[in-house]
């Protein structure tokens, strides 16, 4: 590593020998203005606009509650079910794309040059994508997706006026028991398995290219040079910074949010207390503090510990749900649904000649606008960490892995709670409140207390992991792909993310900016099919 | 008194550091020790270097440039770090064993509001090395 060849020319980056000639310098466009005693290093004009932007669309939303709400949730049904048809298209298509990657000879680059080692083990690696890509989500609907989608197919179609009203996938399957619990796994499954996983993986994929490979900086825009040249570093380029600050911004803050209500109806119907504002803001300023913690810890030390605590969390409560649970069931149940998934994904991700309008354009459009609308996020945060890995590694350890175990938490989630309805007879599940449906659960099952304890403890670690690693990309994206800007930053936007969301929770209105996130998705949905293609062209000037 | 003698290089900010690297120098020339340079560099592209291997050969130059104009011996070592940021303090620990280090010289800024929420590097080093630190101001 000591090396003293002064004079020598520059050597080649360790195997990639293709980046690419521009004349733009990673942080020209940063000012430095010292606020207090604090320095900062921040993009002009990505830095101020997203924050003003931020803070406008927040007092708007809290003062015009009344008018803009039902505007942003029309313009998020008005694009889902307009445009259902496109948002299906697209998600088959970042699938196929990954899947020819993993099989052709592009598979062979490497993130980073041919001879870069990985930062992070496989279990590190892990746990953060996984941490980060799904999180929250997976606590929230494990349990309540697979019941939705079992009662709406037993239930059968129904229509009126020449309508199909019902929310079942597909045909449905009325009556039938079994039918009904295979289709409603395969359609939960189909939702968290291989189309989110791929958006994200195309993301990732692309912008750890365009970095480690090209030598361009770690931004969102950057995937955008082959396309738009050196325009990229103009305004074109920071539209497409800002749009993904804001995606990042709204859709972590309304899932802390959201994430609030949840633990604490958990806290509520576990030790009685109280449902309401004053909890909801403590349990976000806590969840903001432990951020905070884990942002000033660092990458290694902080983000990559707590996301490997939630991973091991996540395995205990799994683990003792299939132990305690219905085991066979489940270990059965895995193969079934997996293969149900098989059986049933050509079906549900066909976008044309359907019946299922209610839950192609509000299940699943709605679902892959959303997981767009996260892909800046998740995709930058999975290109950081994802050095040294071969593509079609990157692949399968971005889309196939995380689909088994989306298929192994779906399967003993909603899979046990299915089992104590249809063979246990209890309806308690499904009787309760979206959120308490995972609780009541747990009561079905021994030790009641530790395990809701647990759940209650991953919701918020959960949340923690989402907080910390978003700040960091925010922070990122703002300082012009500085990964190194100074730490007063990253605590600016921690905060700064908690604020928004304890806001929103208080004066109302996080459905409404929800609402708007999704509504990115639309356009990043665009930008997303554009950068299939940039991938495409950059991997293939790669030395294989 | 001391043999090597290492400096913390901050290539994007020389002019703040030229005060170390000159005190590092007479030190040097006074003792007759050798300077070694370490410098710390994010794994993604940054304004000096597209990449860590880019960024070794800038520091090394560097290097060769000022053990020409100071007339000492100089080695340069550079790591890469995955957030720099956060990793700067104990690579800096490290640095001092893999060099053998027994003197840090390095740049400092005046103690100010901000040093009461994270400590500034020169003063978390001199509280964790086992050798000393020389801070320039």
């Amino acid at each position: 590593m000591s090396d003293t060849n002064g004079g020598e020319p520059l050597p080649e980056p360790e195997g990639a020998a293709t980046l690419i000639e521009t004349e733009y310098e990673i942080g020209q466009d940063n000012i430095t203005p010292k606020i207090g005693p604090f320095g900062l290093d921040i993009h002009n004009p990505v830095f101020a606009i997203s924050g003003l932007a931020v803070l406008v669309f927040v007092l708007a939303t809290l003062a015009f509650q009344n008018s803009i709400g039902p505007l942003f949730l029309a313009m998020r049904d008005g694009l889902t079910a307009s445009l259902d048809w496109f948002f299906l298209i697209a998600g088959n298509i970042f699938v196929l794309v990954c899947l020819a990657l993993v099989v052709s000879p592009l598979g062979r680059v490497r993130i980073g040059g041919r001879e870069a080692t990985p930062d992070y083990s496989y279990l590190g690696w892990f746990s953060m994508l996984f941490a980060a890509g799904m999180g929250i989500g997976l606590m929230f609907f494990g349990v309540s997706e697979p019941m939705s989608h079992y009662g709406a197919s037993y239930g059968g179609t129904v229509m009126e006026n020449g309508v199909r009203t019902d929310w079942a996938p597909l045909g449905a399957a009325e009556g039938d028991v079994d039918a009904a619990r295979m289709l409603g796994m395969a359609a939960t499954i189909y939702h968290w398995g291989l189309h989110p996983w791929a958006i994200y993986a195309v993301v990732a994929l692309s912008l750890a290219l365009f970095a480690y490979n090209k030598g361009l900086p770690l931004t969102v825009r950057s995937i955008f040079y082959p396309i738009f040249g050196e325009r990229v570093w103009g305004w074109p380029g920071h539209i497409i910074d800002i749009l993904a600050v804001f995606a990042t911004l709204f859709g972590l803050a309304t899932s802390l949010g959201i994430g609030a209500q949840q633990a604490n109806a958990g806290l509520s119907y576990l030790f009685g207390i109280d449902v309401g504002t004053t909890a909801q803001v403590l349990l976000i300023v806590g969840i903001t503090l432990a951020a905070l913690i884990s942002v000033l810890r660092g990458l290694d030390g902080g983000v990559k510990r707590l996301s490997e605590l939630n991973l091991i969390l996540a395995t205990i409560l799994l683990l003792f749900i299939f132990v305690v649970g219905p085991t066979v069931a489940i270990l059965t149940g895995f193969f079934e649904n997996l293969f149900a998934y098989g059986r049933e994904v050509v079906s549900l991700s066909n976008p044309f000649g359907r019946e299922d309008d209610n839950f192609r354009q509000g299940w699943t459009a709605f679902y892959w606008a959303w997981w767009i609308s996260w892909s800046p996020f998740v995709g930058m945060f999975i290109a950081r960490v994802s050095r040294g890995r071969t593509v079609r590694e990157f692949i399968v350890c971005v889309l196939l892995i995380p689909t088994l175990v989306s298929v192994l938490w779906m399967t003993t989630m909603g899979g046990t709670a299915l089992s104590q309805l249809v063979d246990g007879g209890f309806t308690g599940v499904q009787e309760a409140a979206l959120e308490l449906k995972l609780f009541e659960m747990l009561t079905q099952l021994p030790l009641t207390t530790i395990a809701s304890f647990v759940a209650i403890v991953l919701v918020i670690v959960f949340f923690v992991t989402s907080s910390d690693s978003g700040s960091l990309v925010i922070d990122t994206i703002t300082a012009g792909g500085k990964i190194d800007a100074p730490v007063s930053q990253r605590v600016f936007w921690v905060s700064f993310e908690g604020l928004v969301a304890a806001a929103l929770l208080i004066g109302g209105g996080l459905g409404a900016l929800q609402a708007m996130a999704v509504s990115t998705g639309f356009p990043f949905a665009i930008v997303l099919l554009l950068a299939c293609y940039a991938l495409v062209r950059g991997l293939m000037d790669e030395p294989r | 008194m001391y043999k090597t003698i290492m400096v913390p290089i901050d290539l994007a900010h020389l002019p703040q550091i030229a005060g170390a690297i000159d005190t590092a120098g007479d030190l040097a020339r006074h003792y007759g020790a050798t300077l070694a340079f370490v410098s710390i560099t994010a794994e993604t592209p940054t304004a000096i270097a597209h990449n860590p291997e880019e960024f070794r050969a800038r520091l090394s130059a560097f290097a060769a440039e000022q053990a020409a104009r100071l007339g000492v011996e100089i080695s340069a070592k550079a790591y890469a770090a995955t957030d720099p940021s956060i990793d700067i303090d104990k690579t800096l620990l490290e640095a001092i064993s893999d060099t053998g280090a027994d003197l840090v010289v390095m740049a400092s800024h005046r103690p100010g509001l901000a040093d009461y929420f994270w400590a500034a590097h020169g003063a978390w080093l001199a509280k964790h090395a086992e050798i000393s630190i020389f801070l320039v101001r």
